[in-house]
């Protein structure tokens, strides 16, 4: 990154303005490959995302919220150097803490019964992720393998559980009873699907923004991820625990993101309830630059993106997956720009 | 030193003409020309940072340079000239670090590069043979992970000779030996220079003492550029100094070497030659104190087996030691960062600690200056980083201790290893501690920042800090102690201040009358010198 | 008489077929130092590229031409991702884990949307030709073994010539050494004569080659057709096979035969009537047996020393 002497907020909207770009031409050169229209696949996508005040509510932004949330874990995750790839395994265990919670307790919990059904969520996201940092504390595995072994055993434990235990008062469908009323999210406006966790992501964004910058603590996390060595030598830092607590409030961010889409959208327990928000936050935190204020703008993108997605699917038979591939694409269009310009600092 | 008779006819082993490189702005060579007699020992000098490896890696093929010409043996070596073609030529080179795999056997390692069937048997006879022939005996199934630094050293030479090396070039050889090691290798040079009139050595260093003992010719380089070259016989130590530094420049270091045999009873402080004090005062009380200290490393293996020593208020003391002789972890130990697991081991709580390898260990490289400050301790700290003062106090330490730098905004990496290593220093004095320990503190800085360091070492020293400092370079040891420990094997001993002494001591010689902490009763024992370990 | 024993065994060896290939490839990448979390990719896109050619040449050219179409491209799909990571991460040096995973998302992704592009969003009928079990005669007839090791594809016997060859490469040829060195020290390796980055790029490549292979394999010798994502995770527990197997081919088909019991496992609790326990434990087994393994192996793991490291020289 190089030293500018303008303002920061203006780098961070033409780097805003440089993302959009790109992905758009991303999409034109995969549509064209893949023998659609861009024009109409492009009109419907557009339309899907931004197109209404309803799709900007309740289809974009909505997105946004668990993209913002988990973004944020993986966000922190990186900046502490570990490579927390198991949002997605510790989003669904949040998710299926809260329904626990809330199919026993729920009755008995009246007015608490949300907030510590979220409160289960952040728990059980935090353990879930506990047992990566356990296994790379104790046992030195890298903690990319772990998490996504754990992704793994997250989703059958999610398959056995609503087929199981949690399974619905039918038996017939592989899903958790519905939420009732009493224990959703509140919407923000109504008329859409936007609920309250969309103040929860930009009060953690602005929180962890706060924190990293402003304390010795998050200090500390930074300095962890940039060089344990020198964290160690230098600043004498107990590396060992700020790693794992990094990794813990992480997975704690991860597990609320599954328990807001499951009191805030999806109203009950299902394998499919996250199409791939753990892995599309990888891309969400690395376009930000792991900046958490960063992260609500590229969750913003990402969900335009998703929602604009089923969209094109739904209006131009453009297959969803068309998107995953953006996705990676971008991120592999950050790596190679970064390398690029660090080839050309070189140089220079 | 052998004067030999080559003919004028014969042309040169190694010759390099108009050979320039440059590192993006920075010109490392300039049109530099050197010629290897064949025959000869050929000795290259220049401080740190002066060109010497850089232009030997150019002849080796590591390197490509922007502009020049590199002949052997009167057949000129056309691009792209690789290690590869350079080995095929025989030409061979000793580095000075990082050229053997650790986890390797001497014979893997002396294959290394070849192509085809490996045969094992065949190499290992082929160790052995050379072994006998020239005396640098190893043990072929050894891995070198488990061998001396010498012993290693000694491999990357049979690797060479495997290879039927006519032209050899070692990169600064007697850097990690001890006085008496680096005397039994300068020998075995000259033989090998001896042998074969199409042989040809050339010595990297900054060793003027080195140089005019053991080398035909001598070149001197100064910031990229030839400054002097010719027989050695007609330069002098005092010549040859002011060649390497410029004139009216002098280095703590080269001072050490040219002056330190006569000059070590002078007491008082003096600005322009600086001196090591005779002595402790000892009535000024003991800061770091060790009795009997034993360290493990993190991977449980013991490295320091016994430590007795003290460090008062007020002055120097050196740590010499050969490497691998467990001064990493005892260091460490001392500034605590190491768990102790045996002994006593006394020190205040405010030691501050400046590790060897500062990218590594010292510094946040893309973090700014403030940033890098407020690392030290931060794992004391807590609640809110007031930012604002700290960046005040970067702009006013980078003022008081001269680092060069754009403000304190500036990224780490950015600036000169020179400058980082002061602000390093100058982040570690900040606070006023009790102790300073530093290792290694002048590694790969020229003669200006070095001279830097050890005023502000001094400084230090003059402010009552106690000051423990190692240093793998025995003469920056000698420069800069007040006394002087030796470790070797992990047992540390205090020895007189003296060149000889201190270098047998780091091999594991030491007399009777310099035991003071140790145990009289530990037997002393004596290697041959470039005996197999 | 066959038994539920003698039919786990043949599933173990089975199973653990495409993992052993995959986990080959991943040891001969790290052993030069690097690490590729992008092996998952490889698999898939080695998959969907078999799928593509298999199906494509059997229709016009008969099934044994279809299958080796189908392993042929299958192999150069997995090599083609690989050299992708490759680009970035021995050639600009990008951060290799980072860079795996997108390559791997990429990957997933893009097979996902070819698929839904040639065979339409329902996936309507895909005839793929088979590669069969070929019966050692003899050696097939042994009790307890014989019908695990001897009765299997051809796939499997390639690899049972493949392992030996494999050790005797790293530990008898001056290549073996080159590679082993670039992966210890990559210093050490240039002041040698070798080029610590062509060695990267061929044994990443070559690592992308066998996971192309494995995923081939799960499609022609397998299943018999491509689903989205049927990799499934495979390439990271061929990853944690090769830190099991300490980066050494015996060892690492030795482990990938524990995985493919492990796997195999609930095909002998069907088949011995255990029908109580959930068989979400037995699709998570894999999974969580990974993590013990690596638990356990990597405390005293004897990885290459400049494995995943980004600077060529140090120096």
């Amino acid at each position: 990154m190089s030293v500018s002497s303008q303002a920061p907020w203006m780098g961070a909207v033409q780097r805003l303005a440089l993302l959009v770009g790109g992905t758009v031409l991303t999409l034109v050169v995969l549509l064209l490959l893949t023998g659609h229209d861009p024009a109409i696949a492009l009109r419907a996508l557009v339309r899907g995302a931004v197109g209404s005040w309803y799709a900007l509510t309740s289809a974009t932004l909505v997105r946004a919220i668990p993209l913002a949330l988990t973004g944020l874990c993986v966000a922190l995750a990186f900046r502490a150097g570990l490579l927390n790839i198991g949002a997605e395994g510790q989003l669904l265990m949040g998710a299926a803490a809260g329904t626990a919670v809330l199919t026993a307790l729920g009755a008995s919990l009246g007015a608490f019964a949300l907030p510590l059904a979220l409160l289960s969520g952040v728990i059980a996201g935090a353990a879930w992720a506990g047992v990566a940092a356990l296994l790379r504390q104790r046992f030195g595995v890298l903690e990319v393998i772990s998490t996504i072994m754990l992704n793994f055993v997250a989703l059958y434990t999610v398959g056995w559980l609503v087929r199981g235990p949690l399974q619905e008062p039918t038996g017939i469908y592989p899903q958790s009873a519905s939420l009732p009323k009493a224990v959703q999210l509140p919407l923000l406006w109504t008329g859409t699907r936007l609920h309250v966790g969309l103040v929860l992501a930009v009060l953690f964004a602005v929180g962890l923004w706060w924190w990293q910058g402003r304390t010795a603590s998050g200090f500390r996390l930074r300095a962890v991820g940039q060089n344990p060595h020198a964290a160690a030598t230098i600043g004498r830092i107990d590396v060992a625990r700020v790693s794992v607590l990094a990794f813990l409030a992480s997975g704690a961010l991860a597990g609320l993101a599954g328990t807001v889409e499951l009191t805030g959208v999806t109203f009950a327990l299902y394998e499919n309830l996250s199409p791939g928000y753990g892995y599309t936050a990888i891309a969400v935190a690395l376009l930000a630059r792991l900046h958490p204020l960063g992260v609500l703008g590229t969750a913003v993108l990402f969900g335009a993106l998703q929602a604009g997605g089923n969209a094109m699917q739904r209006d131009a038979a453009v297959p969803i997956a068309l998107v995953n591939v953006v996705e990676a694409l971008l991120i592999l269009l950050v790596i190679a720009g970064d390398r690029l310009g660090a080839a050309r600092r070189a140089t220079a | 030193m052998a004067a030999p008779t080559a003919p004028a006819e014969r042309p040169a082993a190694l010759a390099l003409r108009g050979v320039t490189k440059r590192f993006g702005d920075v010109v490392a060579l300039d049109t530099v020309a050197l010629e290897v007699r064949a025959g000869t020992v050929h000795a290259l000098l220049g401080e740190n940072g002066a060109g010497k490896s850089t232009l030997m890696r150019v002849a080796f093929g590591l390197l490509t340079p922007d502009a020049g010409s590199i002949t052997l043996a009167g057949v000129s070596c056309s691009p792209p000239f690789t290690p590869r073609d350079a080995m095929a030529r025989g030409l061979g080179m000793v580095h000075q670090h990082f050229s053997l795999v650790a986890a390797m056997t001497v014979a893997e390692n002396v294959a290394l590069g070849a192509t085809g069937r490996y045969e094992a048997t065949r190499v290992a006879d082929t160790v052995r043979a050379i072994g006998e022939r020239t005396g640098l005996v190893l043990d072929p199934a050894a891995r070198i992970a488990d061998l001396p630094v010498s012993a290693q050293q000694r491999c990357e030479i049979v690797k060479a000779l495997a290879r039927d090396v006519r032209v050899l070039i070692l990169d600064e050889p007697t850097a990690v030996l001890a006085p008496d090691e680096a005397q039994a290798l300068l020998r075995w040079v000259r033989t090998f220079a001896d042998a074969d009139p199409s042989h040809a050595v050339v010595i990297i260093t900054h060793k003027l003492r080195d140089a005019l003992a053991v080398a035909d010719d001598i070149t001197v380089l100064r910031r990229g550029v030839r400054v002097a070259t010719g027989p050695a016989a007609q330069f002098t130590e005092a010549s040859l100094a002011e060649a390497m530094l410029g004139p009216g420049e002098r280095s703590a270091q080269v001072d050490a070497e040219v002056r330190a045999p006569r000059d070590r009873m002078s007491a008082a402080p003096h600005a322009a030659t600086p001196h090591a004090r005779d002595g402790t005062d000892t009535t000024s009380a003991a800061v770091l104190s060790a009795h009997d200290v034993v360290v493990r490393d993190t991977d449980g293996i013991t490295r320091v087996r016994n430590a007795s020593f003290t460090v008062h208020a007020g002055e120097i003391v050196g740590l010499a030691a050969v490497e691998g002789s467990g001064q990493h972890a005892l260091l460490r130990a001392v500034a605590g960062l190491l768990p102790v697991t045996g002994g006593q081991l006394q020190t205040p709580a405010d030691v501050a600690f400046v590790p060897e390898d500062r990218h590594r260990d010292a510094l946040l490289l893309d973090a700014s200056l403030t940033e890098n400050l407020a690392l030290r301790d931060a794992g004391r700290r807590s609640g809110h980083l007031p930012w604002r003062a700290l960046a005040d106090r970067t702009t006013s330490l980078l003022t008081a201790r001269d680092v060069r730098a754009a403000g304190a905004t500036a990224i780490a990496r950015t600036l000169s290893g020179g400058n980082q290593q002061k602000f390093v220093l100058a982040r570690a004095l900040d606070e006023a501690p009790s102790a300073l320990i530093v290792e290694n503190p002048t590694r790969g800085l020229d003669f200006r920042a070095t001279a830097a360091v050890h005023d502000a070492l001094r400084a230090a020293r003059d402010a009552g800090l106690a000051v423990l400092v190692y240093s793998s370079d025995l003469d920056e040891v000698l420069v800069l102690a007040d006394r002087v420990l030796a470790l070797h094997d992990g047992v540390v001993h205090e020895v007189p201040r003296e060149r000889e002494a201190v270098g047998r001591a780091m091999l594991g010689v030491w007399s009777d009358a310099s035991m003071t902490h140790a145990d009289r009763a530990t037997p002393t024992h004596t290697p041959s010198p470039g005996a197999s370990t | 008489m066959i038994t539920p024993l003698d039919d786990f065994l043949a599933a173990t060896v089975r199973t653990a077929t495409p993992l052993a290939l995959a986990a080959l490839g991943e040891c001969i990448t790290e052993r030069s130092g690097v690490i590729n979390i992008g092996l998952e990719g490889a698999i898939i896109c080695g998959a969907f590229g078999a799928t593509i050619a298999a199906g494509a040449v059997a229709a016009t050219a008969g099934a044994p031409l279809g299958l080796t179409a189908g392993f042929v491209i299958g192999a150069a799909a997995g090599a083609a991702i690989a050299l992708l990571f490759a680009l970035f991460t021995v050639w600009w040096r990008a951060d290799q884990i980072i860079t795996g995973t997108a390559i791997t998302l990429f990957s997933l992704g893009l097979t996902g949307l070819l698929y839904k592009t040639v065979y339409g969003a329902t996936g309507v009928g895909l005839t793929l030709p088979t590669l069969n079990a070929s019966a050692i005669p003899g050696l097939s007839a042994l009790p307890v073994i014989g019908r695990a090791l001897f009765a299997q594809p051809v796939i499997t016997y390639a690899l049972y010539l493949f392992v030996p060859w494999l050790a005797w490469w790293f530990a008898r040829t001056h290549a073996g050494l080159a590679l082993r060195a670039t992966g210890e020290s990559p210093d050490a390796a240039l002041a040698a004569g070798i080029s610590p980055r062509r060695v990267q790029l061929l044994a990443t490549v070559a690592g992308g080659t066998l996971a192309g292979l494995a995923g081939a394999t799960l499609v022609l010798a397998q299943s018999g057709t491509f689903v989205e994502g049927m990799s499934a995770g495979k390439g990271f527990i061929a990853i944690a096979i090769v830190v099991l197997g300490r980066w050494s081919p015996r060892g690492v088909a030795a482990a990938a035969l524990l995985f493919g019991g492990a796997s195999a496992l609930q095909y002998l609790f069907q088949s011995l009537g255990w029908t109580g326990v959930p068989y979400q434990l037995f699709l998570a087994l894999p999974y969580v047996l990974t993590l013990l393994v690596l638990a356990r192996a990597s405390a005293r793991s004897r990885a290459p020393a400049a494995l995943a490291r980004r600077e060529l020289t140090l120096s």
